[in-house]
């Protein structure tokens, strides 16, 4: 078993934790929970043994290279991440509701990097521009950054449905964590991305910089990491210094994480080029 | 007198328009929204690729507004500088509040402010007060930086806090978004981007810049010795490899190989390996077939200087060499073109592509002439950078992170435990603030009690 045969097991487990997560979440039981919970951990341990298994075949096939280079090999990171950081808040805040919202982005990120027919899933050699260190050091950031990003959206999600409830009636809703705690945590999560994400553009700029003598060069990719940045920063000034709260701050969470799924799949859709793309 | 009240009066206008956060969040969204429209219209292209895609009229309208060079507009380079003065002026307007709670010798202490708190813990001790106090003591300094115990009739305080600096985090952030304004005009101010391609074994001491085309000098010249290109089995490009040798006075003084994401730096002067190619053949070995006699013939030409034919036939310049060539839309990759004067006084054209042997034998003339040999020489193409604002935006960097960090994940915790007489026990009250992360503060807060009270 190669580690794509590995990963590809590893989108039906996720799919499955997705599936306990919503009907535990649905029927109000507590062992599909404690099934998924567990079903989500396997996940998390074979993405992450997934992820070793092909860096050592990469270095295997001579061509050896961190398993960050392409759209695959980051999907399946950001997949990893997201599972994590999601199964640290689980512990944390001892909830499972939000598994149902944050299990499905884990499944299908992870579904569309092994599933898509555009996305090849072979070990490919890195092309001169790739070798850095600096390169390593920017995906994991950017990554870890739009993982927390992910779960702030889902989060933002529940908070806005359950404010549409006030007086508690729906039964889907009651077992939600409470408001303040579903914006207390969206600002944690967003807060702890926007760290990741400035980290992640500048050691993208500092390997620009080695690579090609400019460390900021407006690229579209480039150009829309830092709209996501502008967009999260006026989230942490709104919140910290007027004051919004609640649904205004799910609304542009929402927005940022729109623009991160755009800084990563749409810049592609767009005239002028990045070396990373594809 | 009126003057200067009205003067006074627009400046603290101004001032407050800058100092306020409003104002950021406005500017945070405009430049989220305008730095799009770059994205979508493609920056920097040819004007007549623009007129074609989008007509006199909204050619017209879009070049005014510097949609084109976007980035380097009036408009968007007026939005940062206002981010930036925004920055500045209000972190100046908070910061003597701030400094004031940082840099205190005796950080005070509101008992009341404490007492006041909801989320205060209580419970009683049974315990002698001395040991109380000990633990207390021991607990606080252990786990804050600052400790001080004071003592009052019925018992005592004891205050405690963390962090003070972390108050500091925002202003390092807004600093370092200084620090990359200032780098990124030390940079275009002062740097120049270029680029030369230099062949194997020549030497060049200019390069073209990149904006304006000029021919920028050197003070040095730059000899490209060696360059080699390696391919995967994929046929995928491995590696571009440089040997680049400094010239001063005539002198070598620094050879090194340079590959791409590993540039050399000599004087403030980064040479990035960017592209490579072919320079065209400057000698090519020929074959020469003749029809009549069968004979075959082997002939070195340079360009542009005559041969003469063998068999007394006439003479052939080889003219030119293109990187590729169309034959009836048929085409043939790199190709030399050659005329060939025959000894009748006709003269014709000869295409000689290097992929296709017997091209020329479709000509049907007396001889069948095809390349055997040709001399291939690389020459490297190179970045030519220089920035001299670089350092300044990676201290920023560096700034910026460590400030974000602080900012997000640290806060200023102050503790109050308070323990007083009653009855025959001491009733304690431990109760905490933080400026940031409030909720984790009380945690600790509740933790911190409960650890006391299983004493
Ligand atoms: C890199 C990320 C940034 C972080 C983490 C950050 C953080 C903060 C924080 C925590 C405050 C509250 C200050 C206080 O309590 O005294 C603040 C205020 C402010 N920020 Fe930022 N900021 C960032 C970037 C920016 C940018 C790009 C601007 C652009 C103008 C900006 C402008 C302001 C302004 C005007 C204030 C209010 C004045 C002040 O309290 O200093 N910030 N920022």
């Amino acid at each position: 078993m190669d580690s794509s045969n590995l990963l590809s097991v590893v989108t039906f487990v996720y799919g499955l934790a997705a599936i306990l997560y919503i009907s535990s979440w649905i029927f109000k039981k507590t062992l599909p929970g404690l099934l998924a919970t567990w079903t989500a951990f396997l996940g998390a341990m074979g993405n992450a043994a997934g992820i070793i298994m092909r860096w050592v075949e990469s270095y295997k096939l001579g061509i050896g290279h961190a398993p960050l280079s392409n759209m695959y090999e980051s999907l399946v990171f950001f997949s990893c991440t997201i599972a994590v950081i999601y199964l640290v808040i689980e512990r944390t805040y001892k909830n499972r509701i939000i598994g149902a919202f944050a299990m499905p982005i884990v499944f299908l990120s992870i579904a569309y990097a092994s599933l898509s027919p555009n996305i090849r899933d072979q070990i490919q050699p890195l092309i001169p521009a790739l070798k850095s260190n600096w390169l390593i050091a920017h995906v994991m950031a950017c990554f870890l950054g739009y993982a927390a990003f992910a779960i702030a959206f889902g989060i933002s999600l529940m908070y806005l449905f359950k404010q549409r409830d006030k007086d508690g009636e729906s039964y889907l809703l009651s077992h939600f964590p409470e408001l303040s705690v579903l914006d207390n945590l969206t600002h944690q999560m967003v807060t702890f991305g926007f760290l990741f994400l400035s980290i992640g553009i500048i050691t993208g700029a500092v390997w620009a910089n080695s690579a090609w003598g400019s460390y900021w060069s407006w690229d579209p990719k480039e150009t829309w990491s830092l709209i996501t940045w502008f967009i999260y920063a006026t989230l942490l000034h709104a919140r910290m210094m007027r004051g919004w709260h609640g649904k205004r701050i799910a609304y542009v969470s929402i927005i940022g994480f729109l623009a991160v799924m755009f800084t990563y799949f749409g810049v592609n859709l767009l005239p002028g080029l990045h070396s990373y793309a594809q | 007198m009126k003057k200067e009240n009205e003067s006074a009066d627009f400046f603290s206008r101004l001032w407050n328009f800058f100092a306020s956060i409003r104002l950021t969040v406005v500017l945070l969204l405009s430049l989220a929204v305008t730095s799009m429209v770059g994205t979508f219209i493609p920056q920097n292209q040819s004007p007549a690729a623009y007129f074609h895609e989008y007509g006199e009229f909204f050619y017209k309208i879009l070049s005014v507004l510097n949609i084109f060079d976007m980035y380097h507009s009036w408009w968007f380079q007026l939005l940062l500088l206002m981010l930036t003065i925004n920055v500045i002026i209000c972190s100046l307007n908070r910061f003597s509040t701030t400094w004031k709670i940082v840099f205190v010798k005796i950080p005070p202490f509101s008992v009341a402010k404490f007492r006041s708190l909801s989320t205060k813990e209580e419970f009683t001790s049974k315990r002698p007060i001395k040991e109380l106090k000990k633990k207390c003591e021991d607990i606080a300094s252990k786990k804050f930086s600052y400790c001080r115990v004071e003592q009052t009739d019925k018992g005592f305080f004891i205050f405690a806090e963390k962090g003070r600096w972390t108050r500091l985090g925002v202003y390092a952030v807004h600093f370092s978004i200084i620090l990359l304004l200032i780098g990124a005009l030390t940079g275009s101010i002062f740097g120049f981007e270029g680029f030369v391609n230099i062949p194997e074994g020549e030497t060049v001491n200019s390069i073209e810049l990149r904006k304006t085309g000029q021919i920028h000098n050197l003070d040095f010249g730059i000899r490209c010795d060696d360059f080699s290109v390696s391919f995967y089995e994929t046929g995928a490009p491995k590696e571009f490899r440089s040997t680049l040798s400094i010239i001063e006075d005539g002198k070598s003084v620094l050879k090194e190989d340079i590959i791409v994401n590993d540039p050399l730096r000599y004087k403030g002067i980064n040479l990035f390996q960017s592209s490579y190619g072919m320079l065209p053949p400057e000698k090519i070995t020929l074959n020469i077939v003749s029809r009549e006699t069968g004979m075959a013939y082997k002939k070195t030409a340079k360009i542009g200087q005559p041969i003469e034919i063998p068999e007394g036939m006439g003479t052939l310049v080889i003219k030119d060499y293109r990187d590729s060539f169309n034959y009836k839309s048929l085409s043939l990759g790199e190709t030399f073109i050659g005329i060939l004067n025959k000894k009748d006084g006709n003269s014709i054209n000869i295409i000689l592509p290097l992929h296709f042997d017997s091209f020329d034998k479709m000509r049907k003339g007396d001889f069948i002439f095809s390349v055997t040999e040709y001399d291939n020489r690389h020459y490297t193409g190179l970045q030519v950078t220089s920035d001299p604002g670089v350092l300044v935006v990676y201290s920023g960097f560096i700034v910026m992170i460590i400030g974000c960090f602080g900012t997000f994940f640290m806060s200023h915790q102050r503790l109050c435990i308070e323990i007083a007489k009653s009855g025959n026990n001491y009733k304690v009250i431990v109760a905490g603030t933080a400026n940031k992360n409030k909720l984790g503060m009380q945690a600790r807060v509740k933790r911190l009690s409960q650890n006391l009270a299983r004493l």
